[in-house]
């Protein structure tokens, strides 16, 4: 063997078991085998990393990377549908026309590097459920779908009832997250997203991304999803209906950040305290909202 | 290309590392068996117990008793000496310090071994920072130091109090500098193999010093340092870091001696992170006083340097307070000096010097100290410093070191003119009036570099470096090697050394070999640090190359009938000035080996030269500007310009230099900006990994627009003086400056780098809410 390649029983994790699925049943059958122990490996950006630092342990990975049959971006209608195993890279160019292609772009470029862009998926993303991950904003603020598959068949989650905690969401052990969709914005929606982080590349301290209609220079349809800032993603609600029927000035914007900066319940870490993320709550959804009125 | 000092040459080191033919500690263990050692989960208490299942092979410091501890000592009152126990013995005293090592055949079943081991501990109270380990009834880290204080110096003028009773205006400022890692792409290593057939050890290490490792490997192990060789092979980066003994690295000695075969220790990232040396844990207070005109008259400075839990050997851990106190007056003339700089031990990991040791964050506070009276006497930053920048020299400090020749003034006013200050005044009055924050920082200071050993020996240090020797010869063939004791690691020592004996040689630097790394082939040196390796190491190589040449001109005077002054030896030919008469330097070579019946009566054969350097030291000098814009909303600064204007003397290589000027500048705004390793109350490290330990990226760097002047001074013989700390140690206060500019509208005051988005969003916030 060739210096610098490891069997698999040799390397930097803990001990572990791996099975590559050569099909989503196949997966989710050994997901239903060994339910707790076991962790699915799409992109592998996150977890390998955490495995490496043994902070992640999991007995058994179930290795998706295989499965060309999650790797599919399809318009059907109003709705994109994208399966799981699509890599970040993709959505560097507009996978859709309109407001919604637009948006995925300007999320896209802020996913980690290259490489962890080429690597790393959308599904993958959403499973790992990193508060400070673009996608997981993005979902919630399109209102996305999750279709997941399980020995007992499958089911939809609402992305609004699919991120519960830090790494956690409604996902059991034995299911697979197989498909997202997100409905399509309406054609003359105005999309903007904004964030702050340490160092290029780096999760955000802090994220905007929102949408909404001014036709007739009044909000309407107003969404604000805010990550980086609590243990979730979050809608900023009280602020999206603050903006409702205001009209789209500088001052209605300044006045609906004050009310997301305040209404969510923000979390500190050693990059930031929880005043310090409502601060840049305040600065980046009222900057993503004036960056979406002047595009 | 001759002469070929000053030439741009491409480095000899880059070929084989740029194309994968690197050869680092990890590349060469081998058939090796590994270590991974346990280490402390706590940050101080009494271990109970050490339990290994059946089955693994472990050793704890009850193995290793015939194992000296290391004890770093000088020779001075106000230094008290503690003492490190290779793996911990009996007290934990910091997260992450090695209290066993377990041994398997590969790095990853190691690693599965070594979790297998049960350290039992029984937790004791801890102290973290430094203003809390000299609070009254603070825990004593080291049982025989109450006050956990190892170093407590105090240096003071007279007048010191009268002085500021009549100053114009008097400034003063609390200053905190976070803790760093100095953070080598390649983290520490080793490889240690036992030979049974001589007996012999040999140490492969990534290391800078080969020799003091051989010596206090000896020394700790109890065993003649002929037994022992120690290897340096590619290094990937140490800054020092891996200048200060690694006690893994007398593990993995001893346990390749006991078990008589080859082990291999290689330090993952997190280790590194957590139980490699910090640095630049400081806490100042500084206060100066002006006259009417802004001339500084006096400076009274109280320094608190946290060291760790140990001290380092072989320069212990006050290298850093000691440093701060002597050198803190920097490039400014003033007579009137007070202060006292203390280092205390905590339960955290151990300092070491690295890159610029106290003088990043000396010169953040004479250079802030420099702005803030700007500030109060309503003048550019540029003005005070040229009011109070040293202009004559020779120049005897407060502190008494002398500063030897430079450009002190001439480098500001040459870094305001390649900036535009005035320019960028107006641009950044435009940018307030649209309510954009610009700022333009300066920094100018003095580098001692090249210093030798009565620098050294002033410190009291009981192993006293400083010396370097070189072992010159020209072969038959007319190709020269040069043997060094200092242990170059990515400064391009073998190109510069090559260039400076290739001058006086007469041949092609490439032609010359620069034998380095391996204490069984090179005469006994102090390894690379401190901005020292061209000055001393390159001062010896040209010594010896005099040697060497002398007696090459014998040669070809006898050869050609000439008087021995008029050979000139140039592009490997000795003629005789003003005649076409010549030979080959290559044919006195193999005339000096093959046919020396032909040399002149007493004249040994062969052509080989020794010589040694050893200078009282040289001062470099710089001034460095930042403009940066600051987002005051989100706390985020952009450095947009970077200007270096640096004097290190007569440049050899100008573009190994520029790169020194690149790298260490980066490492600068790390400092300033970006890196910070946290503790928790516990004493728990919060920074293990590359996610929370931020390195800038090329994205956070500007273009670092580099230029030179040249003052050659007496202080060496090259007339080239060191640079390799300068980018680093002028940078932070440059960064600094320029954020301190950007924000004064909101007056807003920088008490502590880095200055992170968090720290300044709280200080603008907290300006909003209490405007001044």
């Amino acid at each position: 063997m060739a210096p610098g390649y490891y069997t698999p029983a040799l390397m930097k994790p803990a001990p572990f078991d791996y099975h590559q699925a050569r099909s989503v049943a196949e997966a989710v059958t050994h997901l239903g085998e060994y339910g707790y122990e076991a962790k699915v490996l799409a992109g592998g950006q996150s977890l390998v990393p955490a495995m490496n630092f043994r902070l992640a342990r999991p007995a058994v990975l179930v290795d998706i990377n295989p499965l060309d049959e999650l790797d599919y971006l399809e318009e059907d209608g109003d709705t994109l549908r994208i399966g799981a195993m699509v890599r970040h890279v993709a959505f560097e160019r507009p996978v859709t026309e309109g407001p919604t292609g637009r948006l995925l772009t300007m999320a896209a470029h802020h996913v980690g590097h290259l490489p962890i862009r080429i690597r790393g998926t959308f599904g993958g993303s959403l499973a790992h459920a990193d508060p400070a991950a673009e996608w997981c904003v993005i979902a919630l603020l399109l209102d996305a779908e999750l279709s997941t598959r399980s020995p007992s068949g499958g089911r939809d989650i609402p992305a609004g009832g699919f991120f519960q905690t830090v790494f956690t969401t409604a996902l059991e052990p034995e299911e697979l997250l197989v498909e997202v969709r997100l409905p399509k914005l309406a054609s003359h929606t105005r999309v903007g997203f904004q964030q702050f982080s340490r160092r290029a590349g780096d999760f955000a301290l802090a994220m905007a991304a929102v949408a909404f209609e001014s036709d007739d220079g009044r909000v309407a349809n107003a969404r604000i999803a805010l990550g980086g800032v609590s243990d979730r993603p979050l809608r900023a609600g009280e602020a999206e209906q603050a903006l409702e029927g205001q009209p789209a000035t500088d001052e209605s914007f300044r006045a609906a950040a004050e009310i997301a900066a305040l209404e969510i319940d923000a979390i500190g870490d050693i990059h930031g305290s929880a005043g310090y993320r409502r601060d840049l709550v305040r600065a980046l959804t009222r900057r993503a909202l004036e960056q979406a009125i002047a595009a | 290309m001759i002469p070929w000092i000053g030439q741009p040459l491409p480095r000899f080191e880059d070929p084989p590392l740029l194309t994968g033919e690197g050869r680092f500690v990890a590349d060469l263990t081998g058939d090796a068996s590994f270590l991974r050692f346990v280490r402390s989960p706590v940050a101080h208490g009494r271990i109970v117990s050490i339990e290994a299942p059946e089955g693994i092979t472990a050793f704890t410091a009850e193995d290793l008793r015939e194992v000296r501890p290391i004890r770093p000592l000088l020779h001075r009152p106000d230094f008290r000496p503690i003492e490190q126990p290779v793996l911990a013995s009996g007290k934990v005293r910091f997260v992450g310090e090695p209290v066993a090592v377990v041994v398997a055949g590969t790095p990853e079943e190691a690693e599965d071994a070594a979790e297998q081991v049960f350290v039992d501990i029984e937790p004791a109270d801890r102290v973290v920072s430094a203003p809390e380990a000299i609070r009254p009834g603070a825990p004593a880290v080291h049982d025989h130091l109450e006050d956990n204080m190892v170093v407590d110096a105090r240096f003071e003028t007279e007048r010191v109090d009268e002085v500021f009773s009549g100053a114009a205006v008097v400034v003063d400022f609390d200053l905190r500098s976070r803790r760093q890692n100095a953070l080598p792409l390649e983290a520490r290593g080793s490889v240690a193999a036992y030979d049974s057939r001589s007996g012999r050890t040999t140490l492969t290490a990534s290391v800078q010093s080969p020799h003091v490792v051989r010596t206090v490997l000896a020394d700790l192990l109890g065993m003649p340092e002929s037994d022992l060789r120690v290897v340096v092979p590619d290094v990937g980066g140490a800054f020092g870091q891996k200048f200060c003994l690694a006690p893994e690295d007398v593990v993995t000695a001893w346990v390749a001696r006991r078990l008589r075969t080859t082990v291999s220790w290689v330090e993952d990232r997190r280790e590194n992170l957590m139980s490699s040396f910090h640095s630049r844990d400081h806490h100042y207070r500084v206060r100066g006083a002006f006259d009417a005109d802004a001339r500084l008259l006096a400076v009274d400075a109280d320094l608190l340097c946290n060291i760790g839990a140990y001290s380092c050997y072989p320069v212990t851990c006050g290298v850093e307070p000691l440093m701060a106190l002597a050198e803190f007056p920097g490039p400014y003339d003033f007579r009137t000096y007070r202060v006292r700089s203390r280092g205390v031990t905590t339960n955290t990991c151990p300092m070491a010097p690295y890159r610029g040791v106290s003088r990043p964050v000396i010169t953040l506070a004479m250079e802030r100290l420099m702005d803030l009276a700007a500030v109060r006497f309503r003048i550019e930053p540029s003005e005070v410093r040229r009011r109070n920048l040293i202009s004559e020299f020779p120049y005897t400090s407060a502190t008494g070191l002398v500063y030897d020749e430079g450009s002190y003034v001439e480098s500001l006013d040459r870094a305001v003119e390649a900036v535009g200050l005035e320019d960028f005044r107006r641009s950044q009055a435009a940018a307030r009036a649209q309510g954009r924050y610009l700022g333009i920082g300066l920094s100018v200071f003095s580098e001692r570099t090249g210093y030798g050993t009565s620098a050294f020996a002033a410190r009291s240090m009981d192993v006293t470096p400083g010396y370097e020797t070189v072992d010159l010869a020209m072969d038959p063939s007319g190709n020269v090697e040069a043997r060094l004791g200092a242990s170059p690691h990515g400064q391009g020592l073998e190109t510069t050394l090559a260039q400076l004996i290739g001058d006086r040689l007469g041949v092609e630097p490439a032609r010359v070999r620069i034998v380095h790394g391996d204490t069984d082939r090179t005469p006994y040196g102090w390894g690379t640090f401190a901005s020292r390796s061209l000055v001393i190491a390159g001062g010896a190589a040209r010594l010896a190359s005099d040697r060497l040449r002398a007696k090459l001109a014998a040669i070809a005077s006898a050869e050609l009938e000439a008087a021995p002054e008029d050979i000139v030896i140039m592009a490997g030919r000795a003629t005789v000035a003003g005649t076409d008469a010549g030979i080959e330097v290559a044919e006195l070579a193999r005339l000096a080996y093959h046919s020396s019946h032909r040399l002149a009566a007493g004249m040994d054969p062969g052509l080989t030269a020794t010589a040694t350097y050893d200078p009282a030291g040289t001062f470099s000098n710089a001034c460095h500007v930042a403009t940066v814009e600051v987002d005051p909303e989100t706390g985020g600064v952009r450095v947009d310009r970077f200007v270096v204007v640096e004097d290190a003397g007569r440049l050899i290589n100008p573009m190994i230099v520029d790169g020194q000027l690149h790298g260490g500048v980066t490492q600068g705004i790390a400092g300033a900006l970006y890196e910070e390793i946290l503790y928790d109350r516990e004493g728990n490290i919060l920074t293990t990994s590359l996610m929370d330990f931020l390195p800038p990226t090329l994205a956070e760097v500007p273009i670092i627009e580099v230029h030179h002047l040249e003052t050659i001074s007496e202080a060496t013989i090259t007339g080239a003086k060191g640079l390799g700390e300068g980018g680093t140690i002028g940078a932070p206060a440059a960064v600094i400056n320029a954020v301190a500019d950007a924000l004064l509208p909101l007056g807003v005051e920088i008490a502590e780098v880095p200055a992170t988005p968090s720290r300044l969003r709280r200080l603008v916030s907290e300006s909003e809410r209490n405007p001044a």
